[in-house]
């Protein structure tokens, strides 16, 4: 039998140049919406990517079980699932298994196994880390060890959904109007240095965080092997995968505020520091010094999910476009307008961020506004 | 008579095609209603009388190599708005995004109000082919840019919010053309090759009849005739990195 491999891993040191397209916004109330919602803004977006990658992120999507982590893993064929799973019932306990549903659609003609796993690290385990630290080293183990399978996302109460296509055929392989979420992610994919694959396709997604990125990582070398010192370990030949990984590193584990860390991935520039006020640029010189492998150089616009919000990003420059929207109790952002008034036509505000800026849309509070710069 | 097209849910290379096919057949007034993101309207048309106005966010490359009509868009505008434009004249009744008349060789841009990154840059002018874009709010980083001439003129009136009108790197590379810039900037944004001035007679006499017509497009009702608060911005060396690989 013809075994087609999904689970690619080129084995040649790759980036990701993109014209892609990214949405998101967050319901600040909690309100939940199905995949159409998304799905409908990505469609306005179609020319941005070529087919060959699309994929969302959603919150709040798996409420009855919103304390357990939610594994989806893809598998090159169903017989590649029980090599995970014997490993899976040694390292956690497990309280759901299931296929994840897919509706056949022409334009995916061939397609991996994809499974949800819902589960917890056990009570009595040795050494005694955290949770979360406990379950990136399960992620780890799996990504680079198991040959024909990886982890696609690995948060509580949230999920991935991604693969080869336009991201309007991937929301219908996955029925993502079957799914109600109160944060939506998307992209659409054009690469162009990295062949496109299922693993290759955004979001890209660590414990609760997902990252949907526009551009490309020119330090992924760098920061790929900074982040080999604390456990991390880049399996899926996309630059974007690091940015996901550094911000579990410096937002999970070093604790820095997402102001902090975006001043990390977009450093101010140094004849700007100079102007700062002395305690300003004393601790800006700090950050570069201490993170300067973890700097993300190149064009990018990325927006990062987690389960308390929403983040927007640009490069210190703005190489890549990005707006942001509020209406009501919802924050928008994307590549282009037209994507955020497909799906809410009338909006309150809408605005440019500057480049290197942080947009912060938390759950529980109002809808970001126009900071005073 | 115009003629209208409705382009909710058209793909841009239909819709396009139907704009061309109306000005082919001679029509020369065009309304598109509902566009929302549909990209290179009006793109390299060339038609000398025509007039087009839209109804909608417009997508990228509004108004690309176009050569000779108006397109008057009455919401905001996406990126690339007359993007190496020959000659016409596009209005935006709102805001526009990043690298607006970009590589522009002649004709006329008035944005309402602001602009992104990279608005003007490697604007180009010959002769009396000089091309002008007005923006009436602030802009990014990078206005400008590389500037090799034409007029590009920035009005400030959204500026409540910002410190400085215009954003950092602003002439930076510029050697050629003309930049005014009205309200209060950074001085420090200034790119090193270029240094503002006073305005003189000549340059008031040149603003005026398009600070006017700007003003009437848009019902301004501010003062924007207040040459005290304008500085002009050109280059102080035509040639900045002559010497580059001369020692």
């Amino acid at each position: 039998m013809l075994r087609k491999s999904f689970i690619r891993r080129p084995e040649h040191y790759g980036k990701d140049i993109s014209a892609c397209g990214v949405i998101g916004f967050i319901h600040h109330d909690k309100k939940r919406v199905d995949g159409s919602v998304i799905r409908k803004s990505m469609a306005n977006m179609h020319d941005r990517g070529n087919g060959l990658g699309g994929g969302f992120a959603a919150y709040g999507i798996y409420p009855e079980m919103a304390d357990k982590y939610a594994l989806h893993i893809m598998y090159d064929t169903k017989d590649d699932a029980p090599e995970v799973e014997k490993y899976l019932e040694s390292k956690l306990d497990i309280y759901k298994v299931e296929p994840i549903s897919i509706f056949e659609v022409p334009a995916i003609p061939s397609y991996p196994y994809f499974k949800r796993y819902f589960v917890l690290p056990p009570k009595d385990r040795f050494p005694p880390i955290s949770d979360n630290d406990y379950m990136v080293n399960v992620v780890m183990h799996i990504n680079v060890n198991i040959e024909h399978a990886f982890v696609v996302s690995s948060g509580k109460n949230m999920g991935v959904f991604k693969g080869v296509g336009f991201p309007e055929d991937i929301a219908d392989f996955f029925r993502l109007d079957e799914y109600d979420g109160y944060i939506w992610t998307g992209h659409n994919r054009f690469p162009t240095n990295t062949p496109g694959w299922w693993g290759g396709a955004h979001p890209f997604a660590l414990l609760d965080w997902s990252i949907v990125h526009n551009g490309e990582i020119s330090s992924y070398g760098t920061n790929r092997r900074y982040l080999e010192m604390f456990g991390y370990q880049c399996t899926l030949q996309t630059d974007t995968e690091v940015v996901a990984y550094l911000m579990d590193l410096l937002v999970r584990r070093h604790e820095l505020s997402f102001e902090h860390a975006a001043a990390v991935f977009a450093p101010p520039f140094w004849k700007d520091i100079d102007q700062m006020p002395d305690a300003q640029k004393n601790f800006y010189t700090k950050l570069r010094m201490i993170y300067s492998a973890a700097a993300l150089n190149g064009p990018f616009a990325f927006l990062m999910g987690y389960s308390e919000g929403l983040i927007g990003l640009n490069d210190r420059v703005k190489l890549r476009p990005l707006v942001v929207a509020t209406h009501d109790k919802t924050t928008y952002m994307a590549s282009e307008e037209a994507a955020i008034r497909e799906i809410c036509p009338e909006v309150d505000r809408l605005w440019a961020p500057r480049a290197g800026r942080p947009i912060i849309a938390k759950m529980n509070e109002e809808p970001v506004s126009l900071s005073v710069e | 008579m115009s003629k209208t097209i409705d382009a909710k849910g058209v793909y841009y290379a239909q819709l396009n095609e139907q704009v061309r096919e109306l000005i082919r057949k001679g029509e020369k007034d065009i309304n598109i209603v509902n566009v929302n993101g549909q990209r290179y309207i009006g793109g390299g048309v060339e038609a000398q009388d025509v007039k087009i106005r839209i109804q909608g966010v417009t997508g990228e490359d509004l108004g690309a190599f176009m050569e000779g009509p108006t397109i008057e868009v009455m919401n905001n505008a996406q990126d690339g708005v007359g993007n190496t434009m020959n000659d016409g004249t596009i209005i935006i009744r709102g805001l526009a995004g990043d690298v607006v008349g970009y590589g522009m060789r002649g004709g006329k841009i008035f944005i309402r109000d602001d602009v992104g990154y990279r608005v003007g840059i490697h604007m180009k002018g010959f002769k009396d082919k000089q091309p002008v874009l007005v923006v009436g709010g602030c802009a990014g980083d990078f206005f400008g840019e590389y500037q090799a001439g034409g007029c590009l003129i920035l009005l400030g009136l959204t500026k409540s919010r910002k410190k400085s009108v215009v954003g950092d790197y602003c002439g930076t590379g510029m050697h050629g053309g003309v930049m005014y810039i009205r309200g209060d900037f950074n001085e420090n944004f200034l790119g090193k090759e270029v240094n503002h001035f006073e305005l003189t007679q000549e340059d008031t006499d040149r603003l005026k009849p398009i600070l006017d017509e700007f003003a009437c497009t848009f019902g301004i009702t501010e003062d924007i005739l207040d040459y005290d608060r304008y500085r002009k911005i050109i280059p102080v060396s035509t040639r900045p990195y002559g010497s580059l690989y001369a020692y």
